[in-house]
């Protein structure tokens, strides 16, 4: 067992683990704290495959800026166990029949992967900052201008939203 | 070998990081009392005289009286998170000068010894990511707390460092612009042959001053800890060696962003007027760190200089100033820095 496959595990239990804390904790802020503990898992697990443009960015913006609105939310509306609605049996029953089946498409997914082609670890560059760029403003010029555009109609829309009151 | 890296480059490493941390560690230390000083001059004052000569020895007795404080974990608090708040607000703070370089290279017992822990080739964006996560340390101390005081604190605090990111992040893109590098280590180098980056970039610092100011809840910015609207904000609930993480861990802060200032737009080791080339290796490596030094400290100044001369923003002046002035500001440089290089063709 050579160092990069220790990393890797090690990073994927954090990350599997912190999950499933996140999923199972009563109380909302520390659900999120292992969401975030989950995203600099992942961010780990990009910079094995040299992609340390990507991991800084995935932490910048889901852990340092997302997160934080979250938490933000959370703790202004001071949710906790006690007020939190129970829900429903029929609720309850379509939420394990939708994620089961979300996961069942991500096992016959993973079932397909052509064991040839498997991910080059430390080598690569197509995460580097240099790479990205060009690939995004050639090869990937048309959807990157439309997610762009994307962006902007939510913007918009939250400011018109924000405007009501 | 199980780790085929060279052991020598390990703990030259080793010994860098304990060198690097114990001096902020204790530039922070005397960041404090140069605080106590100066605030003293501008108020006419003589400020801390008595422990040693000049005072000098008033950091250590303030950091005697915190550990011998009693320590105080509020009943209803989530103790686990109560003791990580402050843990997380000191080890972000740490953190970031992992990609500093501090100087050129040293030569000893035959090595090159690279001042500079990590030259990664995204050394900015680190640092912007770590100064993001600064924030966890005061919102989860502030909730933990279970104190209506410090989660307002830590609510202000969390608001307050996303709204400010936004301009500060843009007016780094137009510097990147300019550098074409996000290492650390090459804009130094460019800078130490060509002209120091303020030149290009006069407003872009501007706003870079003034957020970071932001991000290390400074007066004018000190909104998460107001003391005659908050208590004591944030940190009202701590006491003992935590509340010192928190209060200590803003100046380290204050010595890694001017740092980070004057490494982007000041030259970082660069010694104005003297040629690094003539000299010999660790001559220049002597130089770059004390000429380092020397902008830090007066970056450390202009800090304290603000502090005491500046009064407290009102909430609503602190989110116009953000929103409404500073980052259509960056947008605007941006523009500009991104059509003049397109028609300057460079």
């Amino acid at each position: 067992m050579n160092i990069t496959t220790l990393l890797f595990i090690i990073l994927s239990v954090v990350a599997a683990f912190a999950g499933i804390m996140m999923i199972t904790s009563k109380n909302p802020v520390h659900s999120i704290l292992w969401l975030i503990v989950v995203f600099f898992a992942i961010s780990g697990h990009y910079i094995m495959l040299n992609a340390q443009f990507l991991a800084i960015v995935n932490i910048i913006v889901y852990a340092g800026a997302i997160m934080v609105l979250f938490l933000f939310v959370v703790m202004l509306m001071n949710l906790n166990a006690d007020t939190e609605p129970v829900k429903n049996y029929r609720l309850r029953l379509i939420g394990v029949i939708s994620g089961g089946s979300l996961l069942l498409v991500l096992l016959a997914a993973l079932m397909d992967i052509d064991k040839q082609q498997l991910v080059q670890m430390n080598v690569g560059d197509a995460g580097l900052i240099k790479e990205l760029g060009k690939n995004l403003f050639t090869n990937y010029v048309l959807p990157f201008e439309i997610s762009s555009v994307l962006f902007l109609s939510a913007m918009i829309g939250a400011v018109i939203i924000g405007k009501k009151q | 070998m199980f780790l085929s890296i060279d052991t020598a480059l390990i703990i030259e490493k080793l010994i860098l990081i304990v060198v690097v941390v114990s001096i902020s560690l204790v530039v922070a230390m005397y960041t404090t009392f140069a605080e106590r000083k100066v605030a003293a001059v501008i108020q006419d004052r003589r400020g801390p005289n008595r422990a040693g000569p000049f005072g000098l020895l008033q950091p250590l007795a303030d950091g005697l009286k915190l550990f011998f404080k009693e320590e105080i974990i509020p009943n209803f608090s989530s103790k686990f998170l109560f003791i990580l708040g402050p843990a997380l607000a000191m080890l972000t703070a740490v953190m970031t000068s992992a990609v500093i370089p501090w100087g050129d290279k040293l030569h000893l017992f035959g090595r090159d010894i690279s001042l500079q822990i990590a030259d990664v080739n995204i050394g900015i964006l680190y640092v912007f990511g770590v100064v993001s996560l600064g924030v966890y340390g005061i919102m989860i101390g502030a909730w933990a707390s279970n104190n209506k005081y410090s989660l307002l604190g830590g609510l202000r605090a969390a608001s307050q460092i996303i709204s400010y990111e936004l301009a500060m992040g843009i007016s780094l893109i137009s510097l990147l612009m300019v550098t074409g590098s996000l290492s650390l280590k090459e804009m130094v180098v460019q800078q130490q042959t060509g002209l120091w980056n303020i030149i290009y970039q006069p407003l872009g610092f501007l706003i870079f001053l003034i957020c970071s100011f932001a991000e290390c809840n400074r007066t004018p910015f000190d909104l998460p800890e107001a003391e005659n609207e908050l208590i004591g904000g944030y940190h009202t609930e701590y006491s003992s060696m935590k509340l010192g993480f928190y209060l200590f861990s803003e100046y380290i802060n204050m010595f890694v962003s001017s740092v980070i200032m004057a490494t982007l737009f000041f030259g970082g080791y660069d010694m104005p007027f003297v040629n690094e080339a003539n000299l010999s290796t660790n001559v220049a490596a002597i130089v770059g760190v004390v000429a380092l030094m020397m902008k830090v400290v007066f970056f450390l100044f202009l800090f304290m200089w603000v502090r005491w001369t500046i009064p407290r923003f009102r909430y609503d002046q602190l989110m116009h100033l953000g929103w409404r002035i500073l980052i259509p500001l960056a947008l605007f440089n941006m523009l500009v820095t991104g059509a003049v290089i397109l028609f300057l063709d460079r």
